[in-house]
């Protein structure tokens, strides 16, 4: 027994000694071995840590920027990523929210502003921050920063490019209009497609066939819808004069009750609320080619004179336009979707061209206050190709600063 | 009165979406969502407006037998099949395998697609009688057309430089003539909403 | 009529019946077609080439059945791209007829690769107002989409642990039929930085030119065409196989080819027509 008692206290011996070489060996290795000594040790920290409120947001964010550690890039180079850690009190425990790769120097701690979301950053409240630069397995910690709390703006400054212009478009567009009101007269461009509209429904007048009017797939809410519903009122005011029944097929239930109130209001106005016949005016499906199933069948049923195509459209116009020329019919489409006018300008006869479409309602009333618009639109385009020529310039003899006033931040 | 209440209501709400736009705060963004919220809502009750129109117009033309009633009658048993087929009890109608997704599958894509695949017939007889050299302008638009589709014809060692032409025709004279549309565009369109918002366009309401 | 006249202005139902009989015996005796392969959809494949196992890539699917001719070929090929390279997909849709597309390409694909639900691949499912929820999912994906497509909440599923918003993707690619892709663009892209490629109908393509040309985009997949050229690297990638007809956009290039040649010749009838008409009218060397 005592004998074995020995033995197992040598034998634990000679593994304390196993384990204490062991050790030395390692100590060793890494002092002599180790290419670069440097890799043991752990980065620089980052310094200057500043918090502050993003700008231009919603106040539920927090942006952190620091100066880079001297060993990223430089010194020892061992920086792989930057941790940003927060927490409510520079003695609370700190919270990771995010990293950064190593060359960065800014982070935006974006939180959420439902209550209840996991990532809420409240408004109003003090945050500290920490940044962590990190190599392999190895980091150090900044000190904290002082604290910042999160608030929402008034006003989004990266959008002023926008609003300068929204102004200065605006001002055009009153100056004309008082000019045009105190009687001033502007000389427009003929429009081939609005000098046709009185010929195509008095054409549809003498041969005792319905017009066709299409607002296309767009919703009440679209540019394009709501010059159509204009173009609407001006050519239902000629069909009820003419006694020329109008059908509308809508895709949209709002805009087909729009069209509906639109022609009522113009058949009232022409004297005629006798003619008015709300079951012309309906809603086929809001399936797209289901939609042009529906109005092919009637094209090819009802064989109108007139087809008119205004506000927008997709893969549908060709199939659409097409069948109105297999049906005979005389046509007339506008839009602003750019991709379908190559299709209506081959297969109508009569295509607006974006803003012409737009332009329409004034064309067609000769308004001087709404022609007036359209000359503030002229001198909008004047400025944006002065501005682009400038633009031009700027950018290829390098003068950042003109390209920058343009700089829009959403 | 009549008149000037929505123009109101119109010119309100036109400019504080254009405001909204330049305030991030919360608040702002609050009332833009309820804005939309709002669409949906008016958006689900108008459908139901849409079927009642449509349900209505189809039913009279069948009673009356107006020419080409049964297209009606057509429309109508396909419309409410659906609506019935959506509903049946004990079954999620939206889940890979049931009988709404069957028909979807195997009648909606069918006939979808094959409505869509008109179109290359379409594009060839428009292009057929549109395309043709009546003038200089004419002549370019032809010339530009046919370099396009040719991308897709194998031309073997013209293939290179069609290729070429067709790229720059794409990205320079194509893209320049895009960007000026939009700015046309934009600019057509700010206007429109202006006159909206001042209220001097006021057709869609109706009248002059 | 004579027959000059008769070149002007031919029935356009000898259109169709030429169209139709051109395409129906290109499909029966298909030839193949030398396909040049543009930068723009190369670098799309390359990126993905260059992406490592468990990366993750967003798929937005923004299309109808009536576009799927074109547009599901780039699906298909896309995902099989990823699922062979163990890349995760999260998915979703912002058009209200291309939930049941997703659910097409991601059923057949995932079971082709023995991928799970959950692990390898999430798919949200469908929101309307694309520009508000890509911009919601911009702060974080379980803003506009709690729950997956199939109801089960986002945090409960592993592969969603890591992901909070795209800064946690490396890319997002939008096969779109319809004007999503500008949110896409304007959005992910411009707001929140998110690398983006797209994939669009053959009438859609030039008006995204642009924006490959300002950088907003890395690459552009345009039409059948572009969806073949896909199709011919991911063959010659190894993903996928013409024994096991995966190839489908690449099948219809002979059909895409002999139409259009046949449309160019039908504008080379009608004008040769307008040319000699006019001849005639007004005498050889007299022009009105």
């Amino acid at each position: 027994m005592r004998v074995e008692k020995e033995k197992m206290v040598l034998d634990r011996g000679f593994s304390y000694l196993l384990l204490l070489a062991f050790f030395f060996l390692i100590l060793f290795s890494t002092n002599s071995f180790a290419q670069d000594p440097s890799d043991t040790l752990a980065p620089e920290s980052v310094t200057n840590v500043d918090a502050f409120d993003t700008p231009n947001d919603n106040g539920h964010s927090i942006t952190v920027s620091w100066e880079l550690s001297s060993d990223d890039g430089a010194g020892k180079n061992n920086v792989v990523v930057y941790e940003v850690y927060r927490s409510d009190s520079p003695e609370g425990k700190f919270e990771k929210r995010g990293m950064v790769p190593a060359g960065e120097n800014t982070f935006e701690d974006q939180g959420a502003k439902e209550k209840d979301n996991a990532n809420y950053l409240p408004s109003h409240k003090n945050f500290y921050y920490r940044v962590r630069a990190k190599s392999d397995g190895l980091f150090s910690d900044s000190e904290i920063s002082l604290p910042a709390y999160a608030y929402g703006q008034w006003y989004h400054t990266g959008k002023t490019p926008v609003l300068v212009a929204v102004i200065l478009f605006s001002v055009f567009a009153i100056t004309f209009i008082t000019l045009a009101r105190k009687g001033k007269l502007f000389y427009i461009r003929p429009l081939a497609g609005i000098e046709a509209v009185d010929d195509a429904i008095g054409r549809a007048t003498e041969m005792g066939k319905p017009i066709l009017y299409i607002f296309g797939l767009g919703t009440a809410d679209m540019i394009a819808t709501i010059a159509s519903f204009t173009i609407l009122s001006r050519v239902a005011k000629k069909t009820a004069e003419y006694q020329t029944p109008i059908l509308i097929p809508c895709y949209d239930s709002v805009v087909m009750a729009v069209a509906q109130e639109t022609v009522r209001a113009a058949y009232l106005e022409a004297g005629r609320p006798d003619m008015y016949k709300e079951e012309n005016i309906f809603f086929l499906t809001s399936m797209q080619f289901a939609y042009v199933a529906g109005v092919n069948g009637i094209m090819l049923r009802e064989k109108p004179a007139t087809n008119f195509y205004l506000g927008k459209f997709y893969a549908e116009s060709l199939i659409l336009a097409e069948t109105g020329s297999i049906a005979g019919s005389i046509q007339i489409s506008g839009t602003d979707e750019i991709a379908q006018i190559p299709f209506f300008v081959a297969a109508t006869d009569y295509t607006l061209i974006g803003e012409e479409l737009y332009a329409a309602s004034a064309y067609l009333g000769r308004e001087p206050v709404l022609l007036g618009t359209l000359k503030g639109q002229d001198w909008g385009k004047a400025v944006v190709i002065f501005s682009l020529i400038l633009g031009a310039l700027a950018a290829s003899f390098g003068f950042q600063f003109f390209i920058n006033l343009f700089r829009i931040q959403l | 009165m009549r008149r000037s209440v929505p123009l109101l209501i119109v010119s309100i709400t036109g400019f504080f979406m254009l405001i909204q736009y330049f305030i991030p705060l919360e608040e702002s963004e609050w009332l833009y969502e309820r804005i939309l919220d709002w669409i949906i809502v008016i958006g689900c009750f108008a459908m139901l407006l849409g079927l009642w129109s449509l349900t209505y117009v189809s039913v009279n033309k069948v009673k009356r037998k107006v020419p080409g009633w049964g297209y009606n009658l057509v429309a109508l048993s396909g419309l409410f099949f659906m609506l019935i087929v959506g509903f049946v009890p004990g079954q999620e109608s939206l889940v890979r395998g049931s009988a709404f997704m069957h028909l979807f599958e195997y009648v909606y894509i069918p006939i979808q697609a094959s409505m869509f695949s008109l179109l290359a017939f379409y594009i060839a007889s428009a292009a057929y009688r549109a395309f043709r050299a009546r003038t200089v302008l004419a002549t370019i638009l032809l010339v530009s057309a046919v370099v396009i589709m040719l991308r897709l014809v194998p031309l073997g060692p013209l293939s290179g430089i069609n290729q070429w032409l067709a790229n720059f025709i794409l990205t320079v004279p194509n893209m320049a003539a895009k960007r000026a549309f939009w700015i046309g565009v934009g600019l057509g369109a700010t206007a429109t909403a202006l006159k909206i918002m001042l209220g001097i366009e006021r057709t869609y309401m109706g009248r002059d | 009529m004579d027959l000059y006249d008769q070149m002007m202005n031919l029935d356009r139902r000898w259109v169709y019946l030429v169209i139709g009989l051109v395409v129906t015996i290109t499909a029966i005796l298909p030839f193949k077609v030398p396909l040049y392969i543009t930068p723009e959809v190369r670098s799309v494949y390359n990126f993905i080439e260059s992406l490592e196992p468990d990366d993750v890539l967003m798929i937005g699917v923004d299309y109808a059945p009536e576009v799927m001719a074109e547009l599901h070929p780039m699906s298909y090929a896309i995902t099989r791209q990823c699922f062979s390279r163990d890349i995760k997909l999260l998915l979703c849709c912002l058009h209200q007829n291309g939930p049941g597309m997703v659910e097409q390409v991601i059923a057949q694909v995932s079971k082709e690769y023995d991928k799970v639900n959950g692990e390898d691949y999430v798919y949200l499912g469908y929101k309307p107002y694309p520009g508000i929820t890509i911009l919601a999912m911009g702060q974080n994906f379980r803003i506009p989409f709690p729950e997956d497509y199939y109801g089960t909440t986002l945090d409960s599923l592993p592969m969603m642990k890591k992901l909070t918003n795209f800064d946690d993707i490396k890319a997002i690619i939008n096969i779109s039929g319809g004007s999503g892709t500008e949110y896409w663009i304007n959005y992910a892209n411009g707001r929140y930085n998110a690398k983006l490629a797209i994939g669009v109908t053959g009438v859609m393509t030039s008006d995204y030119y642009p924006f490959l040309q300002s950088g907003q985009i890395f690459g552009l997949i345009g039409g059948m065409k572009g969806a073949a050229e896909y199709e011919d690297l991911a063959e010659k990638g190894g993903y996928i196989s013409r024994e096991k007809d995966q190839l489908w956009a690449f099948k219809s290039m002979p059909i895409q080819t002999t139409t259009h040649i046949v449309v160019i010749l039908f504008i080379v009838l009608g004008n040769v027509g307008y040319f000699m008409s006019k001849r005639k009218k007004y005498g050889k060397y007299e022009h009105p």
